[in-house]
């Protein structure tokens, strides 16, 4: 059985070989979208975070957002 | 639907259009009844969308029973109290009459109002004179110093002001504002440039038209000691301003924004003079000596016609000084902020230019459909009152529009224009 077959269906070997080793082995690098909690809990910790404010439209009214969609540009 | 976003965009295009085009000059101080000829006996207006004296708040209250007195419609404040609360008085907002005013907003038959003609569309708006800081009616104070300093606005500045305007071509103010934004002024929490350079322009004329040296003196001084003295012209310049972006058939742009201490309503173009309200905020802040935030009135004044324009907490990049003033954070937050309600505006003003941003423009136009996608809510720099009447201010802060107002206006925008 070749390596590749041992993979989980979808991903490729260089996905294995970087992404997860990088994460054990490197600082972590964060981009936090939203809420600036998690964010300043890391920062604290000395984490290199990036802080994107983000939140859902029309602070989540579904209705609004609705209306939004039929009025925006 | 298409027809409806084809709508929406060129009515946006033309509130832009005329918002930007204004050529808002100052050109005479004459006494309110005269510029506004329905202000008659018993009118008194107010700040902020309409209130009735039941809900009227503290510093309103000491202000309307002091400008009682002051018209002589009532002996004391208790007797002008007692007759605010028989209905002697008609309570309607300064935002009707093309007028604007400071915290409580007082504007009555006998005080000077300044005049500023857009002389792009030809309207005019009124703002009453800039009382100084401390004890003033603008904060609730209505005390005999307070009504004698009025007294003396009335008598000697108003009309000294108003023959020395008359006497030169008027004061040109966008290009007055220009300067002041470079020279640190953002026009609502910060005027001291703009105050200088006013006085600048007017002191020649003040003094080739007042004949008395002791009252050219007390009028020099008085507008050289009040650092926020060009705070009502900018707001009658704001006022304007926005008068002619009224009423553009589907425009999402906001045209005013005001408080009484109860409610903060808006206007929105497409809904012509219709008020959007809610519960207002209480400013978050830095207080004198002696006060804190249980001293605090809720936010009050018509003054959010700066920021309507793009000035005020929308230029807090200009200046950096006021940032620490009002409690928003370090000077270095000044920029972020002035970013951040870039989110929510439609334009740029290419006149109104701001040095630390590399020259970009104030955002300009605020747009409804922005703020409650976002939830960015407009940030305002504003005084701060005692909540009880006659203490006058006891800080400055910052405070959010309440996003409520911006819904309610959209679901409005969205019936008138036929989409639900």
């Amino acid at each position: 059985m070749s390596k590749t077959s041992e993979l989980p269906p979808g991903q490729s070997p260089q996905r294995v070989k970087d992404t997860p080793v990088s994460l054990i082995q490197g600082s972590p690098r964060v981009i936090n979208v939203g809420l600036s909690g998690f964010a300043e809990a890391l920062a604290a910790q000395g984490v290199a975070v990036i802080q994107v404010d983000w939140s859902p439209p029309a602070r989540g009214d579904a209705d609004l957002a609705t209306l939004l969609s039929k009025l925006s540009d | 639907m298409s027809d409806v976003r084809q709508v929406l965009r060129e009515a946006n295009a033309e509130a832009v259009h005329r918002m930007l085009a204004a050529e808002p000059v100052l050109i005479d101080v004459v006494a309110a009844a005269d510029a506004i000829p329905e202000l008659g006996e018993g009118m008194i207006l107010h700040a902020g969308p309409p209130i009735s004296w039941e809900r009227m708040c503290g510093p309103m209250r000491g202000a309307v029973a002091g400008i009682a007195v002051f018209e002589g419609w009532a002996n004391d404040l208790d007797a002008a109290a007692a007759l605010a609360a028989r209905g002697a008085f008609q309570f309607r907002p300064n935002h009707d009459f093309a007028a604007v005013g400071p915290m409580t907003g007082m504007t009555t038959a006998s005080q000077p109002v300044m005049v500023v003609e857009n002389q792009a569309s030809g309207n005019r708006a009124f703002c009453t004179i800039n009382e100084g800081l401390g004890k003033v009616m603008r904060f609730g104070g209505n005390d005999a110093s307070v009504l004698t300093r009025l007294a003396w606005l009335r008598d000697v500045l108003g009309p000294a002001l108003g023959t020395a305007l008359r006497s030169s071509e008027g004061i040109e103010l966008k290009s007055l504002v220009a300067r002041g934004l470079t020279m640190g002024d953002e026009m609502h929490q910060r005027n001291v440039a703009c105050s200088s350079l006013l006085l600048r322009s007017l002191a020649a004329a003040l003094a080739s038209t007042c004949g008395d040296r002791a009252i050219l003196t007390t009028i020099l001084s008085f507008i050289a000691s009040n650092d926020q003295f060009f705070l009502n012209i900018a707001m009658a310049m704001g006022k304007a301003i926005t008068d002619p972006v009224r009423d553009i058939k589907g425009a999402s742009v906001v045209t005013a924004m005001s408080r009484n201490g109860t409610d903060f309503g808006i206007r929105v173009s497409g809904l012509g003079d219709e008020w959007f309200t809610a519960p207002v905020e209480m400013p978050d802040g830095l207080y004198f000596p002696g006060f804190s935030a249980a001293d605090a009135n809720p936010d009050m004044g018509d003054s959010t016609i700066i920021e309507t324009i793009g000035l005020g907490g929308f230029a807090m990049a200009a200046a950096p000084a006021v940032a620490g003033f009002v409690g928003a954070g370090a000077p270095s937050n000044a920029a972020q902020i002035t970013h951040t309600m870039r989110e929510i505006t439609l334009a740029e003003n290419p006149e109104w230019t701001i040095p630390a941003l590399d020259y970009q423009g104030v955002p300009t136009a605020i747009d409804i459909r922005r703020v409650v996608e976002t939830g960015i809510a407009p940030m305002i720099n504003t005084g701060i009152a005692h909540r009880e009447p006659g203490v006058g201010q006891v800080g400055a802060g910052v405070v959010r529009a309440p996003l409520a107002c911006f819904e309610s206006a959209l679901w409005a925008l969205g019936k008138r224009l036929g989409v639900t």
